[in-house]
């Protein structure tokens, strides 16, 4: 059933395969992004209420649900590579934290910039930001995991560990609008029902989710190759990759 | 699945069941003390999940709708009083309704208005009685476009404040 990806397991082939959707991945990005954000921030319609400070929505929400599902993503990684011990998935695991660690961090701060015109703070110790603050803290916890060890492989465990352990806070992200009450609102797009704003919102929501999405991925495809170069450079198809095209 | 594997897999598996459960307990333990405020109905009846009740003279955070009608402001100060009840969905306002009321001197935040979501941070002075020290605007998680609000009647203006109310801004 699996048989189709284990070329891939390779990290010669993985590194090449990457290097080809690179630019693919990077064309999308920027289409998507400067469609989302435009739109977004300019034609989007104003929030009858909160006025044009509506707009930061468009990149709060988007970077709040991508520093969970990069979370995900790096823990399912890690998982994968404590059971069955692919390499790849450690170096993979290893590329997403920095970039989910940033994200979370992008979506403390537009949400403080929010928190302070409408809710007239900038931080308040509820369940929903501090749940995300723990998940920031979380990143950094594995990040330097990561490079606490000079063996690699001891690394990925380490940090394997811990990111497993702290999956445990997503549905506590996810669901603390709705188990405890906040001062942090419920969902408005990231649920079963539809969204709770009109059409004319939410499209150019979906056009900047993508977008940071890709970026997202852009960005993580790229660290990932230097993931591989760095744990390969013994290795003589990445010496042969440096004869061939000199240091960059 | 080669039994080292199988092994590897019910050990991460296992480990993270326990975790799950002992979050869960903690969680189920805390949860009285992660809430961020009482309802109002909470401070005459007790919280929800175990009854504790608020006592006089003790400092807390309450969030509830502001009734409508019930602001009252000081002409020549930024003094103001209201009502609040429990926030509930659709939202409904019955005279029924126990309430509690807040007294706050100071710029109440842009989003205030009759009829939405605050959560105020005070003393609680009497049974029903809270003197605040910080509101705070809570709003929805529903956005709507200008012109269609203005279709549908809502009221989105913020207060407005005269020179003579400003001047007495303490801070």
């Amino acid at each position: 059933m699996w048989k189709w990806l284990h070329p891939y397991a390779n990290p010669e082939v993985s590194y090449h395969f990457v290097g080809k959707l690179l630019p693919w991945i990077s064309k999308i990005t920027i289409l998507l992004l400067a469609i989302g954000i435009v739109w977004a921030l300019v034609f989007a319609p104003a929030d009858y209420q909160q006025g044009d400070s509506f707009r930061i929505f468009y990149i709060h929400v988007p970077t709040a649900i991508l520093s969970m599902s990069i979370y995900i993503a790096m823990a399912s990684a890690a998982f994968c590579s404590l059971v069955w011990q692919f390499k790849l998935a450690d170096a993979s695991a290893a590329a997403m934290a920095p970039v989910g660690a940033v994200i979370t961090a992008i979506a403390l701060f537009t949400g403080a910039a929010w928190g302070k015109p409408m809710w007239g703070t900038w931080w308040i110790w509820d369940a929903r930001l501090t749940s995300e603050l723990v998940l920031l803290f979380l990143y950094l916890g594995i990040i330097a995991l990561h490079n606490a060890f000079e063996d690699k492989n001891l690394a990925g465990k380490a940090a394997g560990i811990l990111s497993l352990v702290g999956v445990v806070n997503i549905p506590i992200i996810k669901y603390s609008v709705e188990w405890w009450n906040t001062l942090h609102q419920g969902a408005t797009v990231s649920k079963m029902e539809a969204p709770s704003m009109s059409i004319e919102m939410f499209l150019p929501f979906v056009f900047s989710f993508l977008g940071i999405a890709m970026l997202v991925t852009y960005v993580i495809s790229i660290r990932f190759r230097t993931e591989l170069l760095a744990r390969n450079g013994m290795r003589p198809w990445v010496r042969n990759l440096i004869t061939e095209e000199g240091v960059k | 699945m080669n039994p080292r594997r199988k092994k590897r897999l019910t050990v991460v598996i296992s480990i993270l069941a326990g975790l799950s459960v002992v979050a869960g307990l903690v969680l189920y333990a805390l949860s009285q003390n992660i809430d961020l405020f009482y309802k109002p109905s909470e401070i005459y009846q007790g919280k929800d999940d175990n009854g504790i009740k608020p006592i006089i003279g003790q400092r807390l955070r309450i969030g509830g709708l502001v009734v409508p009608g019930s602001v009252k402001r000081d002409p020549n100060n930024l003094k103001v009083t209201f009502k609040l009840v429990d926030m509930k969905m659709p939202i409904e306002f019955n005279d029924s309704d126990l309430y509690i009321e807040v007294h706050y001197d100071g710029i109440l935040p842009d989003l205030f208005r009759e009829g939405q979501g605050i959560v105020a941070n005070g003393v609680l002075v009497n049974g029903n009685f809270i003197e605040a020290s910080e509101v705070l605007a809570k709003h929805d998680e529903n956005y709507i476009p200008r012109e269609l609000a203005d279709d549908m009647g809502e009221q989105h203006e913020k207060l407005n404040y005269s020179k003579e109310q400003l001047k007495s801004q303490k801070y």
